[in-house]
């Protein structure tokens, strides 16, 4: 995926929002790539973690807006553990997916699970993925 | 030696065959466990948001509950409420102006800091009762059953809360060579399954689950030994699903760990409640003659 650069892309408000929520200074990501490399949903994900950085540290709000990163992040910390840098990368992961929630866009619907599955699926696995994914 | 135990959700409803075995090995060891006499959910996961704080006070609210108890030690069974409440504790320990506005806010409960332990069964094991002791309590060791380790995420990450090292764990197998079990290393043992993304991305975390199967078998594994409810869903009961799917797949027997501890101990099989398992982990057990075939 090519990056276009432009100033009319970069949301300075977006990072600092970020930083926040994230208490996370991915400024000082230096794109080694542990990260992707690490990740078990890489396979699933639109943009590898690394490449989140990037956009966050640019400010690029549309690409950051479009990724389903967040979505698919299962808070796994292997990433964290890793990276050499100390970013906490799946907090940086919750407060993109909160600024999304806290727009009322869940990612889970509740009426689309099935009552076959909600009889099946350990109590642990509801409350985490509602907990994630819906607001 | 008493010891009060945090149950979760989970382990009173889908995941019996945990907690029932891992008490009846308990018992077999001479440890009696004091279940807090109330307790609510932890949460699952830990909130990873600066400004979110209201999701501590459910895991809060259980450690207050322990030191009520008079206990200053609490163990867990369940990997996901290890970790929330560890790391809800740690946060009450460290972080004065967060710990201040949660007091302030559960102002009709005690104000809490920190005080009490949190472990989990395997550190539990480990630590205070010890390999070596458990070593001398097996009468029925599992003897040339192929065992490979699966740890998941909550017990090793993050750093603070981690009961061993998080990229080269070595707990679950030491535990498991106690049992006499061969254990057998391979590399996805600390990979994640894909955990609740089983709601948001089924055929993600599916993929996962059936490539930490395939890895495990690749090295020469008869069975999976885990910890986690979530786990044991996503790589034990959604077995048919990736037999549908995946031309490669095959039937793995998983088991809960202190499942194979509770039949190395010798403890009634009928406990332990095989029949959540998939079929093929009490077939396993009575074709190695761990089990009597009547069972």
């Amino acid at each position: 995926m090519p990056l276009f650069i432009s100033k009319r892309d970069t949301d300075d408000k977006l990072r600092r929002k970020v930083m926040e929520i994230s208490g996370q200074n991915f400024q000082t990501c230096f794109q080694c790539g542990t990260c992707s490399g690490s990740c078990p949903m890489a396979d699933h994900i639109t943009v590898i973690p690394r490449k989140i950085m990037a956009l966050l540290q640019l400010g690029n709000k549309k690409a950051l807006e479009e990724a389903n990163t967040p979505w698919i992040c299962a808070s796994c910390h292997t990433c964290m553990v890793r990276c050499p840098r100390g970013i906490d990368i799946p907090r940086v992961m919750e407060a993109l997916r909160l600024l999304k929630l806290r727009r009322n866009i869940d990612h889970v619907e509740l009426k689309k699970i099935k009552p076959e599955e909600v009889s099946d699926l350990p109590q642990i696995a509801m409350v985490s993925g509602f907990r994630k994914m819906t607001s | 030696m008493k010891l009060s135990y945090y149950p979760g959700c989970t382990l009173k409803t889908k995941a019996k065959n945990l907690e029932l075995s891992a008490l009846a090995a308990l018992k077999a060891l001479g440890i009696e466990v004091d279940e807090l006499e109330r307790w609510n959910c932890c949460g699952a996961v830990y909130s990873l948001a600066d400004d979110d704080l209201i999701h501590l006070v459910a895991p809060v609210r259980d450690l207050i509950r322990v030191k009520e108890s008079g206990h200053d030690t609490v163990m867990t069974l369940c990997s996901m409420c290890f970790n929330t409440l560890a790391r809800a504790n740690e946060l009450m320990k460290h972080d004065e102006e967060k710990r201040f506005t949660i007091n302030t806010f559960m102002d009709e409960e005690p104000d809490y800091a920190g005080e009490v332990k949190v472990v989990h069964f395997l550190d539990f094991i480990r630590d205070d009762y010890g390999f070596d002791k458990l070593k001398e309590k097996v009468i029925n060791p599992l003897t040339g059953l192929k065992v490979a380790p699966y740890y998941g995420c909550t017990l090793l990450r993050p750093r603070e809360v981690a009961i061993d090292k998080p990229d080269n764990p070595s707990v679950l197998h030491r535990f498991l060579e106690a049992l006499g079990a061969t254990v057998v290393d391979f590399p996805s043992s600390t990979t994640c399954c894909g955990t609740y993304q089983v709601l948001g991305a089924p055929e993600a975390s599916l993929r996962v689950s059936h490539e930490i199967l395939g890895d495990a078998v690749r090295h020469g594994t008869e069975a999976l030994a885990l910890t986690c409810p979530l786990c044991d869903y996503n790589l034990g009961r959604r077995q048919d699903k990736m037999l549908e799917k995946y031309d490669d797949a095959g039937e793995v027997p998983v088991y809960y760990f202190t499942q194979l501890m509770a039949i190395a101990l010798g403890v009634d099989p009928g406990i332990s409640h095989f029949e959540l398992n998939r079929k093929s982990a009490l077939e396993l057990l009575k074709a190695r003659n761990l089990i009597k075939a009547s069972a």
